[in-house]
């Protein structure tokens, strides 16, 4: 796109060594740059992640052997009881607006910073309470929660494990996502540049628009549900409790309302990520812009209406169960449009394998598996054999981790000299993705096939027959840590001695690569002017025809 | 779509009077009183129904006139729109569970 | 150096009300949905229940449930007569109609104070041995009643501080007449609180 000079002034510092207010470590604490915020984000959701990575791997410890091989039945519930809780709230539902949404949003629309910039320090903050408050009920008496993280009544009434904690943790997460989804729809709405139509922004704005109105609209359910449940456990009211009249079924209706889109929460920015790789590595404008933007809207919207497709192994009407069934199908479309599109842009582009785009190429193989496993799920006559079993565990992985999770990598790969300044070691980046991917595979696959056995989710024991699968399984997660761990070390260790990265390395197109790397504090020092759309690369196009 | 160059103050000028503000509250009690009086009526079904349309009336009389809804940009109302329907389409589809059970 | 400016604003110059209002309904649309949970819960069970709905409603008080309406009415009508009288300077007139309308939420929290000690005195409160023998429509009438109008109350509580600090901001000129968008965000707060009245009265008091 042609932008007015934006001109970062060569002697201005970048964010990093800004003046502000405070200094130290309150200057980062208790700043309100989107910037450092986006990298606090970041930082304290990587310990999180960390923790909740070591709590997989020692669940595929204990499911090594049928009976103990390590730990007792009760801490083997808390175990994937926190997993899910962490990984959900503290890491993929926050993860990439948080993160991403933040340090690029204002930076893609031309923008100094975000509408409400303390509402955004405050997320943070509410995210590390929420954090902290889960961690917490680690070491309180009466042990972890033991519910799953879905804490269905009447169980989570019952238990005497800690479920307020995690309740509160959940709730408060709740909020910070809200303000976060509150924030970007209104910088979205009235901090463009001029110029910038809405069908001129990046498809990653689109994205994340899309998600903050999940955010808005299905996150509250999720508040009242934990409230009502902590409510039942303290004073009785009989709300969801069968022995006073309550309704079970009730609770995972009101559960999921809220969950389901929430996994759109978790996908939306990632695909808009991949729709801002592959044009640049591609070196041709995305195939069908209006339709990814649309696409997008549509997702946000379906993925509301398909929440019982969780339920239906539970007595509900058959009525219902048909209607669930039906619009769960409808949700594939959309996503399908962004994957045809996506190959579309690459076929007969002029292909540069960077290491992002090498990460994308996953997401794509990974999410078409799990998205289609999906629509098996979808399928009522399936859904009664494999509901509850390892199939399920399966095809979540591969969208939320083999999908979401590897887009979240794509971005880091993609965006980090921006961020940092710094290049990572393309050769160890490239380790990383090769075992994460075969890992990642290794251990998932497989379970699609424990769970069409009959093998069980959540469960301690197990018959001598699935034993294999699960050795595979296991071995699949440890080449998975390896590639997660020279990830981190090859990431963590560039920002000291990696090269110092260019303005532009990837010769992307969008706002964010005008500005120096890492970006000064107040991002551009004049607002630009946008005259075209965000991925103009008809100068390659050009070039390339004439090559032939 | 407003652009970020239009940031002048958009000042709401257009100032409700304080009597269309009691007009209009007026209106609030005489629904009040009504859908009371219904509601003591044996009108089997139809007293739900009425109670549900009633309080929709006040809900949109306070939002257009108290809470500046009518005289704001097109966008609030389409915002409020598509927040209400969420909603009722939670409902619905709620009960497609329910009501064939 | 990066500041926001006093009403929080972002730097790039101007103050832009129209986006803090967006916000603002943001926010309102999240308290929406929150009660809405709520109101889906009331739909079932009532649709479940509907005879032991009836009977429970007995023991409400149709009469203090309307006199309740309408002082959230009229302190609706204050708060928003409050904008219009500051939009025209009127500093003294606006801060006056501002305590109204607390006066007035206190008066509705006092009512409420009177309503569930009644219901307390009759042996009508979670886990109570009267409620639990009950039959399960009634004990869940009960409960939601409990939780949607003690939730409610929790909103009024918030929504009368928010409204003495917006007073505070107006005797510090914080708030003035070039400048009443928090006035304006305080009040739509205090709407919604009335729009969910508005529906929560026909529910539990109206059914006849």
């Amino acid at each position: 796109m042609t932008t007015a000079d934006t001109g970062t002034l060569a002697a201005e510092p970048d964010f990093y060594h800004a003046q502000t207010k405070h200094k130290g470590i309150l200057g980062w604490i208790l700043s309100t740059d989107h910037k450092r915020i986006g990298i606090l984000y970041l930082l304290t959701m990587l310990v999180f992640f960390s923790i909740a990575v070591i709590l997989g791997l020692l669940m595929r410890l204990e499911m090594l052997t049928p009976g103990r091989t390590i730990v007792e039945p009760q801490t083997y519930n808390t175990f994937f009881t926190l997993h899910g809780v962490i990984m959900i709230f503290l890491f993929i539902i926050p993860g990439m607006p948080a993160v991403f949404g933040n340090f690029m949003l204002p930076l893609m629309i031309g923008a100094k910073d975000v509408f409400f910039p303390r509402l955004n320090l405050l997320s943070w903050w509410l995210f590390i309470a929420g954090g902290l408050l889960a961690l917490v009920s680690l070491f309180l008496p009466g042990g972890p929660a033991d519910t799953g993280w879905t804490f269905y009544v009447p169980y989570s009434i019952r238990t005497t494990s800690n479920v307020m904690p995690a309740l509160g943790a959940a709730f408060i997460l709740g909020f910070s996502s809200i303000l976060t989804g509150l924030n970007f729809i209104t910088t979205i709405h009235r901090m463009r540049a001029p110029g910038m139509t809405w069908f001129r922004m990046p498809l990653f704005t689109w994205a994340l628009y899309s998600t903050a109105w999940i955010q808005i609209l299905a996150t509250p359910i999720i508040g009242i549900t934990l409230i009502l449940v902590a409510l039942e456990r303290w004073f009785g009211v009989g709300i969801f409790d069968p022995a006073m009249g309550g309704d079970p079924v009730l609770y995972q209706h009101l559960f999921w309302i809220y969950s389901h889109p929430a996994v759109y929460i978790m996908i939306l920015p990632p695909m808009g990520v991949v729709s801002e790789i592959i044009p640049v590595f591609a070196r041709r404008t995305i195939f069908g812009y209006k339709f990814i933007a649309y696409s997008s809207l549509a997702i946000a919207f379906v993925g509301s209406l398909v929440w019982a497709h969780h339920m239906f192994t539970v007595g509900m009407s058959t009525t219902g169960m048909f209607v669930f069934s039906l619009l769960t199908f409808l949700v594939a479309i959309p996503s399908a449009i962004k994957v045809f599109n996506w190959i579309s842009t690459m076929y007969k582009g002029s292909i540069e394998l960077e290491v992002p785009l090498l990460f994308v190429l996953s997401f794509i193989m990974q999410f078409s598996i799990g998205g289609l496993t999906g629509l098996m799920l979808g399928a009522l006559a399936v859904n009664i054999h494999v509901q509850d079993t390892y199939f399920v565990v399966a095809h979540f992985h591969y969208v939320m981790f083999g999908g979401a999770g590897f887009g979240f990598f794509a971005a880091l790969h993609y965006w980090y000299p921006k961020m940092f300044g710094k290049m990572y070691k393309k050769s160890a980046a490239i380790l990383s993705w090769v075992l994460a991917t075969i890992g990642f595979n290794c251990l998932y696959f497989p379970m699609f096939f424990l769970g069409y056995l009959g093998m069980p989710r959540r469960y301690y024991d197990y018959l001598p027959q699935y034993q294999s699968i699960h050795i595979i399984a296991t071995v699949g997660s440890w080449i998975l840590a390896l590639g997660l761990l020279i990830m981190f070390i090859n990431l963590l260790t560039s920002l000291r001695r990696g090269p110092v990265a260019a303005v532009n390395p990837w010769g992307g197109e969008t706002l964010e690569w005008k500005v120096s790397s890492p970006p000064p504090l107040e991002n551009f020092h004049d607002i630009p002017v946008i005259t075209a759309g965000p991925y103009d690369y008809s100068k390659y196009e050009l070039h390339a025809a004439e090559m032939k | 779509m407003q652009l970020s160059e239009e940031h002048q103050q958009d000042v709401n000028h257009h100032r409700t009077s304080y009597g269309h503000y009691v007009l209009v509250w007026l209106g609030l009690l005489a629904f009040t009183g009504i859908t009371v009086t219904l509601s003591g009526m044996d009108l089997g079904r139809w007293v739900i129904i009425s109670t549900l349309a009633i309080a929709s009336i006040k809900s949109v009389l306070v939002a257009n006139v108290f809470m500046h809804l009518k005289s704001e940009d097109k966008v609030f109302t389409v915002f409020v729109l598509v927040a209400v329907a969420t909603l009722a389409i939670f409902i619905t589809l709620t009960f497609f569970d329910y009501a064939f059970k | 150096m990066k500041t926001t400016t006093a009403n929080s604003q972002p730097v790039h110059g101007h103050r832009d009300d129209v986006g803090t209002k967006i916000g603002m309904w943001l926010f309102l649309f999240t308290e929406l949905i929150l009660f809405g949970g709520m109101f889906i819960l009331y739909a079932v069970y009532r649709f479940k229940h509907p005879e032991e709905f009836h009977l429970a409603a007995k023991e409400l008080d149709t009469f203090v449930g309307t006199v309740n309406t309408m002082i959230l009415l009229t302190s609706s009508l204050t708060v928003a007569m409050s904008i219009a009288a500051i939009g025209q300077g009127r500093k003294n007139l606006s801060m006056a109609l501002i305590g109204t309308t607390v006066l007035m939420a206190l008066a509705f929290l006092v009512n409420k104070y009177f309503e569930w000690g009644h219901k307390f005195e009759h042996g009508i409160y979670p886990r109570s041995p009267e409620l639990l023998a009950k039959p399960p429509g009634e004990i869940l009438y009960f409960g939601l009643y409990f939780v949607m109008t003690g939730l409610h109350a929790l909103h009024v509580l918030i929504g009368m501080a928010v409204l003495v600090i917006m007073m505070v901001f107006i005797k510090k000129g914080v708030i003035n007449r070039q400048s009443y968008v928090r006035l304006e965000a305080g009040g739509l707060y205090w709407h919604l609180v009335d729009i969910i009245w508005i529906f929560l009265f026909p529910l539990f008091y109206l059914i006849h």
